[in-house]
């Protein structure tokens, strides 16, 4: 780890100013993604902005039905709320299918969604890795790719976005308010970018901009589903997994971003069948060798997801 | 010399009085590791403020170091010192194990060329561990690269015998497996796998004089302090080793690495203790790890189920630094009986950081091949897996004719097939299904040798009849603290709360140290020899002391009992007359030797496993919901410690089944795993319902306590056993372990399921 200068924000907008204020500054939430990053040097941030303190641990009813999360809710408390528990189960399902308990105590929302890649060889300091070395090349292309993405990757980087909670997010159409000088909302959906030429950029937050709640629309009909597929029962990082609400889908562990199934969606809207919707969003996939046997289990995972998420929505 | 019949007679262990053997005693410092006031080695308090040591890994698996630049790092914030090959202190060179008991030089730096990724290649000192990991970053190592050679992928049985061993051969394999009329011939792939201790490699080392005090994380106290003493060139005896409490060791820590080293070193520079530790990443290359294997096995049976011909051979990779081989075969021996045999290993040198021990060496990759066939042998000739083991169960050591010392195979079998209810098996694949889950059920042996190495120990007793027992043995988490504090108080008729252990140190009367399965065992049985000269010394005491109601005599038929020595009805309580005869207490030592005719029996541990698994069909996912173990494997010194070893056991085999490996990239010769996000160990959620059952037994040939171990028992074909449930209940057998969702997936869709 570098050394660092670190202050703690009492308001959200003095962080972002301070944000403003130094070039080479990160926030830390939780910190249980950060810290690891900074001890292996994948990130070296001059000045840590604590925004641990921030009175952005709310979940709010919105006007319309909807909920407003807090960027410091922890994913332990989101998963165990009673508004989240009725109208989200997805989201639930997919809090507590990430990390441990201890992790889940103390990442938060708006941290979990900004979470980096477990690449392997983004971990490794001594690798060639885009997205941690812009212009070093890419070592997973051509090596140990198991865990790579098959939609949406690029020469560049072939790894995943790690979270489940925002797989769920995603298909409950969640926004995302941020502040900087101004505030503004982005679609979850707009949050986190494919990797292209660029794989070092991850998102489309400017510099400095800090995420201050989710908010979440009233829940779409339907049943709901996460059907998350690992290693290990617990504690693992996903291998694929499949968000299902109503007639909207997502998958994890497959792309750069949570992967919203639009083609797929579709599909099922004009009166496809599960496999048939599958089938077409899976058309453009790719595989680099060892990550092929994802596209197998999304072609069997998906159409099983859809029937729980039916047969729940036919018992509700 | 000692005769196994000498081991024959009653003693206190055995006639167990106060029932303090076998008993489920609470772990001596379990409350003091986790509640965190158990000082690990890099938590010591050294007696002056320690400087922090940071150890700088190769980035490349094989080259020449043509330079290092230091100066960096000798500049910034806080920095005592930096070295590097080409400017480290004089060491001893690094020798070769020729025998267990030969202490290993470890210098550090030695060779300007790299034969491992992660072999460390500097070393920076600094006032904080901070500033010294600061530091460490700052150094740049010039390298000469050469394309390094990393991959292990024999197709054949290719290869180079260990050196000094050749192939076991029994009758004539290739024969009789020609001839046989039922035959299994499969190859299984076993992946590197890494310890994963919670604690890693660390030291707190500082100077007095010449003489030198190190607390390190060890399994072996006395081999390690030599090693140290050699390769720093200073006599053993300058060397305090110092080793209390251990947070696992698995192997990793039986050998010892540069950590060691570089504090010794860096301490008596600068003439302040020293701390060095090893990261987690650093723990995966620059520490042993358990090398690949390829395991060809073949099994050849006439219908009625007996075996004909057997042959394991196991190939295994070596790096160019050390010469551990991974005898996978080994345990396959005194096994089954089968007229014809053929076993063997061949060896691979590459590019690799150093093989070693972990978790049962040999068994633990073996048995994961081997009792694989017996279940694919049974399925062929349609017998029940279990039945074949029985049929094919020996009488002697079908090897080599010995007796055993004792073997109740078959009863580990037959009880575990009751409790588990192991008729409830469904024979054909894939017939029974809960849901979305098809479920399966399998087994297998578990074997695993035992043996009796050279130890000594002392007793203390004090004028409050408080016995202490001192021994340089280690407690790397598996009970030992507390089994030698049963056994003292066995032996001298004494509470446990009357008996307190000292282990750790190297100034405490020699034993070997944890590995192998021999810990409780060897050491043990010193302490029980310490104790029986204790009881002579002080009834001889007694006799003689005329304030003594047993002055007199007669010395035979002495009774210890509640802290009371007695004859007949005459009776006095040890603190007593210890206060009159000897009030400064007194100190009796004690030694344990292999008998002389030892090798007369086969001598091993044995059990059997149960499991069931489930099997998400869509996913391919394998989750385990029912193991049970059951096992024989002497006298229980402690039936919760006991259990706990053999649970654990059985959990890495799980682990081994369906999560754990590593692999090297080829083309950088690193790990791809480098951290326990990665590399994954079982959590909670992988195991289901659990139990170890411990059958009665007292094996007279292995040393006067009639124990022997159970550390590495356990996990002797339990991933086997999974493997073996994962056929059954889906029908798709994966020989490539771990036995991952993505190659069970593979297997059902090549199915059509
Ligand atoms: C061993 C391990 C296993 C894991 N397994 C899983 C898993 O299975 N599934 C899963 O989904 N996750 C998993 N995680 C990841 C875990 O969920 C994240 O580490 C956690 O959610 C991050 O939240 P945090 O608050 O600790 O973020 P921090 O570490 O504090 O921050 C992460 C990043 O977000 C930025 N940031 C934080 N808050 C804000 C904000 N309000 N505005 C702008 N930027 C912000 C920080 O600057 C930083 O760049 C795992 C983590 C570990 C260590
Ligand atoms: S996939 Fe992306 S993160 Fe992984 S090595 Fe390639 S560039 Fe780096």
């Amino acid at each position: 780890m570098r050394p660092f200068s670190y202050e703690r924000a009492t308001d959200a907008a003095g962080a972002a100013k301070a944000a403003a204020e130094h070039p080479n500054a990160k926030f830390i939430a939780g910190g249980t993604n950060l810290l690891d990053l900074m001890k292996l040097e994948i990130e070296h941030p001059a000045h840590l902005i604590d925004i641990g303190r921030l009175p952005l641990a709310a979940i709010e009813d919105t006007a319309d039905g909807g909920l407003r999360i807090g960027a410091m809710v922890t994913n332990s408390r989101l998963a165990a709320d009673e508004r989240v528990r009725a109208r989200y189960p997805v989201l639930v399902q997919a809090i507590v299918a990430g990390g441990s308990g201890q992790l889940r105590n103390k990442a938060t929302t708006g941290g979990n969604l900004l979470q980096r890649t477990r690449c392997a060889y983004f971990y490794d300091t001594t690798k060639p890795c885009n997205k941690r070395l812009p212009g070093s090349g890419c070592s997973a292309l051509e090596g140990l790719n198991r865990n790579s993405a098959i939609l949406g990757a690029s020469q560049a980087c072939i790894a995943t976005h790690p979270s489940d909670m925002a797989v769920a997010l995603s298909i409950l159409d969640a926004q995302v308010e941020v502040v900087s000088d101004n505030s503004r909302t982005i679609p979850l959906e707009d949050l986190h970018r494919l990797p292209g030429d660029t794989p070092h950029i991850e998102t489309s937050l400017s510099a400095g901009e800090l995420i201050t709640a989710v908010v979440l629309p009233p829940p779409p009909s339907g049943g709901q589903v996460y059907r998350k597929v690992r290693d290990r029962a617990s504690y693992a990082a996903g291998l694929a997994s499949v968000a299902v609400a109503g007639g909207r889908m997502a998958f994890g562990a497959v792309a750069h971003k949570p992967w919203r199934a639009h083609l797929a969606e579709a599909v099922l809207a004009g009166g496809g069948s599960p496999s048939e919707a599958i089938a077409a969003e899976l058309a453009p996939a790719r595989s680099n060798g060892r990550n092929q046997f994802k596209i197998d289990l999304l072609h069997r995972l998906v159409p099983v997801a859809v029937e729980t998420a039916r047969s729940q929505g036919r018992g509700a | 010399m000692t005769q196994v019949a000498d081991w024959a007679g009653s003693n206190p262990i055995k006639e167990n009085r106060s029932r303090l053997i076998g008993k489920a005693v609470d772990r001596y410092e379990g409350p003091l590791k986790v509640s965190g006031t158990a000082a690990y080695a890099h938590e010591v308090v050294p007696p002056s403020p320690p400087a922090y040591g940071v150890m700088v890994p190769s980035t490349i698996a094989r080259g020449r170091i043509l330079s290092v630049d230091l100066a960096a790092a000798r500049a910034a914030p806080g920095v005592a010192l930096a070295w590097s090959h080409f400017d480290v202190p004089e060491q001893a060179p690094r020798n070769v194990m020729l025998n267990f008991f030969q202490p290993l030089t470890t210098p550090a730096f030695e060779f300007d060329r790299v034969s491992y990724w992660g072999e460390q290649v500097a070393f920076v000192v600094a006032d904080t561990l901070e500033n010294a990991t600061a530091a460490a970053a700052l150094v740049k190592v010039d390298y000469e690269i050469e394309a390094p050679e990393v991959t292990f992928d024999p197709i054949g049985d290719e290869g180079e015998h260990p050196p000094g061993e050749s192939d076991v051969q029994v009758g004539d394999f290739a024969a009789a497996f020609a001839a046989a009329p039922v035959r299994v011939d499969a190859v299984w792939r076993t992946p590197p796998q890494n310890h994963c201790t919670m604690e890693p490699c660390a030291t707190t080392a500082w100077w007095e004089g010449d003489k030198l005090t190190v607390h390190a994380s060890v399994q072996l106290v006395r081999k390690t302090q030599h090693g140290l003493a050699e390769t720093l060139k200073i006599p053993p005896e300058n060397v305090h080793l110092l080793t209390r409490y251990i947070g696992g060791g698995f192997g990793a820590k039986a050998s010892w690495y540069e950590d060691l080293t570089l504090a010794a070193l860096a301490s008596r520079e600068i003439g302040r203790p020293v701390k060095v530790a090893f990261t987690r990443q650093q723990m995966m290359h620059g520490t042993i790890h358990r090398p690949a294997t390829r395991l060809h096995a073949r099994l050849g049976a006439t219908p009625d189920g007996k075996l004909t011909a057997m042959s394991l051979i196991t190939q295994t990779h070596l790096g160019r630094v050390g010469n551990f081989v991974e005898r996978g075969s080994n345990f396959s021996r005194p096994l089954y009986s089968a007229p014809n045999r053929l076993t063997g290993h061949r060896i691979f040198h590459l590019d690799l950081p150093v093989a070693g021990a972990m978790r049962a060496p040999g068994e633990g990759s073996g048995t994961l091949a081997f009792e694989c066939a017996m279940d694919e042998l049974a399925e062929k000739l349609g017998i029940d897996p279990l039945e074949l083991r029985v049929i094919n169960e020996p009488e002697v050591n079908p090897e080599d004719g010995r007796p055993f010392s004792s073997r109740q195979l078959t009863r580990c079998l037959r009880e575990g097939a009751e409790r588990f209810g192991w008729d409830k098996r469904v024979s054909v694949p894939g017939r029974v299904r809960d849901g979305r889950w098809t479920l399966g059920l399998g087994m297998a042996t578990a074997i695993r040798g035992s043996s009796l190495l050279p130890a000594k120990a002392s007793f203390t007793v004090d004028a409050e009849g408080v016995i202490t027992v001192k021994q340089g043995m280690t407690d790397i988490g598996t009970g030992t603290y507390t089994v030698l504090g049963q056994i003292a108080a066995e032996t001298m008729g004494v509470p446990l709360k009357s008996v307190r252990v000292e282990i750790g140190d190297s100034e405490l009367p020699p034993a070997p140290g944890s590995g192998g399965q021999f810990g409780a065992a060897t050491a043990g049985s010193a302490c029980f020899e310490a104790g029986m000269n204790l009881r002579k010394a002080i009834v001889e005491i007694a006799v003689a002391d005329p304030a003594s109601p047993l002055y007199g005599g007669p010395s035979e038929n002495v009774t210890f009992q509640d802290g009371i020595v007695a004859i007949s009805n005459r009776s006095e309580t040890i603190a007593e007359l210890i206060r009159r005869n000897r009030p400064d207490g007194l100190t009796v030592e004690g030694e344990i030797k292999p008998a002389e005719d030892s090798g007369k029996w086969s001598t091993q541990t044995y059990g059997a496993h149960f499991v069931e698994v489930g099997i998400d069909t869509v996913t391919g996912e394998v989750r385990v919901r029912r193991m049970l173990g059951v096992f024989a494997a002497g006298r229980i010194l402690n039936y919760k410690t006991a259990r706990s070893q053999l649970t654990g056991g059985m959990i890495w085999g799980v682990g081994s089944a369906l999560t754990e490996g590593n692999a090297f990239d080829p083309r950088y010769g690193s790990f791809i795993n480098q951290d326990m996000a990665a590399y994954l160990v079982p959590v909670q959620a992988d195991i289901g319902e659990l139990d170890a059952i411990m059958l009665d037994e007292e094996d007279e040939k292995a040393n006067p306590m009639g124990i022997k171990g159970v550390g590495e028992l356990g996990i002797s074909g339990a991933g086997a056993a999974v493997a073996n449930a994962i056929y059954n209940a889906c029908g798709v057998r994966v020989r490539d372990y771990p036995i991952t969702p993505d190659k069970v997936l593979a297997g059902l869709m090549a199915l059509g399921k």
